[in-house]
């Protein structure tokens, strides 16, 4: 919407300009609707600036002036709210965020060379989208699903137990608009209705909340040995396959 | 006791007790139907018929301490809640499990987010709040979604809204998403972020308990030490103490993860040691050995294969230095560069650090300088000290845990592994091929087993 003069003159920007009349309208009333939940309106800053970014991709100018007006906060006080936060975009970006865990144990077991692949595969880097528009690749921190690890997140639905393989038939899929299933989550929808969610109006899709059942694999292991339901080749015994820690971990080297 | 005659327990069915998990496996473990089937809302119906002071009685005779990290005893935090005085109260769930390693909170609510529900209708009469929080961390829609669903079935089924299940009782619940903040943990920072504001932590005292969210009497609990509550309603505080010891009595969740045979949810009494764990699990995977682990998350120091017969319990891991922090068993084999996992690690702290107090801020971001430098071979010998120095002065001077859970791995990491460091400065890089640390290096390391 806004168009950038060519040379910064230290000049403070003008205000950006507000919605169109219609869009305004209509998110005026999902904020109302959004703002009613709390006892305090400054408590719907998080899902309006997830609404905002559900409207255009990102959150923009357009958009912290929208917050701003309906909780009678400033734009300054709404971008200090909206940068703290690494999941408000600031900028148009691709309509699938791929991103792979790269904190310590997801690293360690093969995050870090997917990451490696998909940045070589895609010819990005970290943060950046690719030419169609379709894939913006970030690697991100603990998604709280170790016991899946490596773990690659997209539209922040579980792509667990991934390999630079299984990752780069991911985005190909992606960009070529295939049809691609999480293994935990509901058949991938668009960021901006991923975000749309986030601010807080349920996924309305029959079969969304049914999809891919109730728990995975790695979360019933435990569940099902207690249960005597030993899955054969699944859990080994400590003698026959793996190594116990009480069998081979005292010689220390 | 308990816990000595656990210790020597080798079969799964004696060693482990699924009680949230219980029914995971149903088709849809996430629905009011199969949670009813299971007993589901009976605990809530007791407690609507007990008066509120008898409830936190209950929960606090149980010996239920937080699951979230701190192990603080669940009944005492509501005790806290003055009573009488006019304001408003609420409850606000701690869902943003962001604790590198920790994974137990998102698979329990997207298994069956009822249990969560039925906890916080209990807390809410207990504590005489009408309105509730849960406040999830953004980046996990599926989880979202069940909790969309699960809230809207309850207000049909009539155990949230007005005049709950009869009794006069009425409770709002309101499911709120986070937009990507790790110190969004800390309960003080959670509830500025609940407001609206930035996540950063409060001074406290005063404490949520006098003044929380909207400066009002405010309880901030973990999902599993809510979800917990309403188990020991159905069956008892002398079914709950039977479990675990009597500083830690209970069942919890073990989350299992990294170079084992088998990862997942173990959910067992407090007090059983990894050993036990990795014996009724399959172990380390094929070939490898245990190098080193947390006890729960990569804020609690690390510890090594010596201390496999701790007693995962919060008094048990204290005393071997550490602490139970979430159950997060993040185990790591013989091929793992413990440097290079410190490195990321403190990357983490320094990326998520809020900026609020300096030591935190600046002292993350030099760790992290140094260590990059030690990965890399390009460290000194006086870097070493020079990197503990630092971790001392973010060390408890910090304005809250973060600064505290910075400093763990990088202290532990140098008590166990100090010549490991030194390898690096000698020759001059890493002696470790992360090739062989992945999932896909299938190849077990005979020299490991001669």
């Amino acid at each position: 919407m806004t168009t950038e003069p060519p040379v910064s003159l230290g000049i403070p920007e003008m205000p950006p300009p507000d919605y169109p009349a219609e869009v305004r309208a209509r998110l005026e009333a999902d904020a109302r609707e959004v703002i009613a939940r709390y006892p305090d309106t400054r408590s719907a800053l998080l899902p309006l600036l997830h609404l905002v970014q559900a409207e255009e991709g990102y959150v923009s100018r357009t958009g912290v002036r929208f917050c701003a007006e309906l909780l009678e906060l400033t734009t300054a006080e709404v971008t200090a709210v909206s940068t703290f936060y690494s999941m408000y975009r600031r900028k148009s970006s691709g309509e699938y965020q791929v991103g792979v865990c790269t904190n310590t144990l997801c690293a360690v077991m093969g995050g870090d060379a997917i990451f490696e692949e998909l940045q070589r595969h895609l010819g990005i880097g970290n943060d950046e989208t690719t030419g169609d528009g379709k894939v913006t690749l970030q690697h991100i921190e603990c998604n709280a699903a170790c016991d899946y690890a490596p773990v690659v997140m997209v539209n922040w639905e579980f792509f667990d137990n991934q390999t630079p393989d299984s990752a780069r038939r991911l985005v190909d899929d992606l960009r070529a608009g295939r049809p691609v299933r999480p293994t935990r989550g509901a058949p991938l929808c668009t960021f901006r209705e991923t975000a749309r969610m986030l601010a807080g109006f349920p996924d309305t899709r029959p079969g969304a909340v049914e999809a891919t059942g109730g728990a995975g694999p790695a979360t019933l292991v435990g569940l099902r040995l207690a249960k005597g339901e030993t899955a054969p080749g699944r859990i080994v015994s400590p003698r026959e396959g793996g190594i116990s820690p009480c069998e081979g971990g005292e010689g220390e080297e | 006791m308990t816990v000595a005659a656990a210790v020597n327990e080798t079969s799964p069915e004696k060693v482990l007790s699924p009680v949230l998990s219980a029914f995971w496996d149903e088709p849809e473990s996430w629905t009011l139907e199969t949670y009813q089937r299971h007993d589901g809302y009976q605990g809530l119906r007791k407690a609507l018929a007990m008066a509120p002071d008898d409830v936190i009685a209950l929960v606090k005779d149980s010996g239920l301490r937080g699951r979230g990290g701190a192990g603080f005893p669940t009944g005492m935090k509501w005790q806290f809640i003055p009573q009488g005085d006019g304001k408003p109260h609420y409850l606000v769930v701690n869902a943003d499990e962001s604790e590198p390693g920790t994974c137990k909170d998102i698979p329990l609510l997207f298994a069956n987010p009822h249990a969560l529900i039925e906890g916080i209708v209990i807390a809410c009469h207990a504590i005489r709040s009408n309105h509730a929080f849960i406040y999830l961390r953004g980046e996990v829609v599926p989880v979202l979604r069940r909790l969309h669903h699960a809230v809207a079935e309850a207000y049909g089924a009539g155990y949230l809204g007005r005049d709950i299940q009869g009794s006069g009782f009425d409770l709002e619940l309101t499911v709120h998403a986070g937009a990507g903040a790790y110190i969004c943990g800390e309960e003080t920072a959670l509830l500025d972020s609940l407001e609206g504001r930035r996540g950063q932590p409060r001074l406290r005292p005063p404490f949520p308990a006098v003044a929380g969210l909207y400066a009002c009497p405010t309880v901030v609990n973990n999902v599993e030490s809510i979800a917990s509550v309403p188990a020991i309603l159905t069956r008892g505080k002398e079914w709950f103490r039977s479990m675990g010891s009597e500083k830690s009595p209970g069942f919890t969740l073990y989350s299992l993860s990294g170079h084992v045979a088998n990862p997942g949810q173990y959910e067992g009494p407090l007090g059983i040691t990894l050993r036990q764990l990795l014996d009724i699990s399959g172990g380390m995977r094929p070939g490898h050995r245990l190098k080193f682990w947390t006890p729960g998350g990569s804020s609690t120091p690390l510890l090594t294969d010596e201390h496999l017969d701790v007693p995962l319990d919060y008094e048990g891991v204290g005393a071997a230095g550490s602490m139970l922090g979430t159950k997060a068993l993040q185990c790591f084999d013989e091929t793992t560069c413990v440097v290079r996992a410190v490195t990321r690690w403190t990357e983490f702290y320094a990326h998520e650090s809020c900026g609020k107090c300096t030591p935190c801020r600046e002292g993350t971001y030099w760790m992290v300088q140094l260590l990059r430098d030690l990965e890399a071979g390009k460290g000194r010998p006086e870097d070493l000290d020079k990197l503990l120095d630092i971790a001392d002065n973010v060390n408890g001077k910090s304005f809250c845990a973060l600064g505290d859970g910075a400093a763990s791995p990088i202290f532990s990491s140098l008590k166990y592994f100090r010549d490991e460091y030194e390898r690096h400065i000698t020759e001059q890089g890493c002696p470790f091929d992360p090739a062989l640390s992945t999932v896909w290096a299938h190849q077990p390391h005979l020299e490991v087993n001669a």
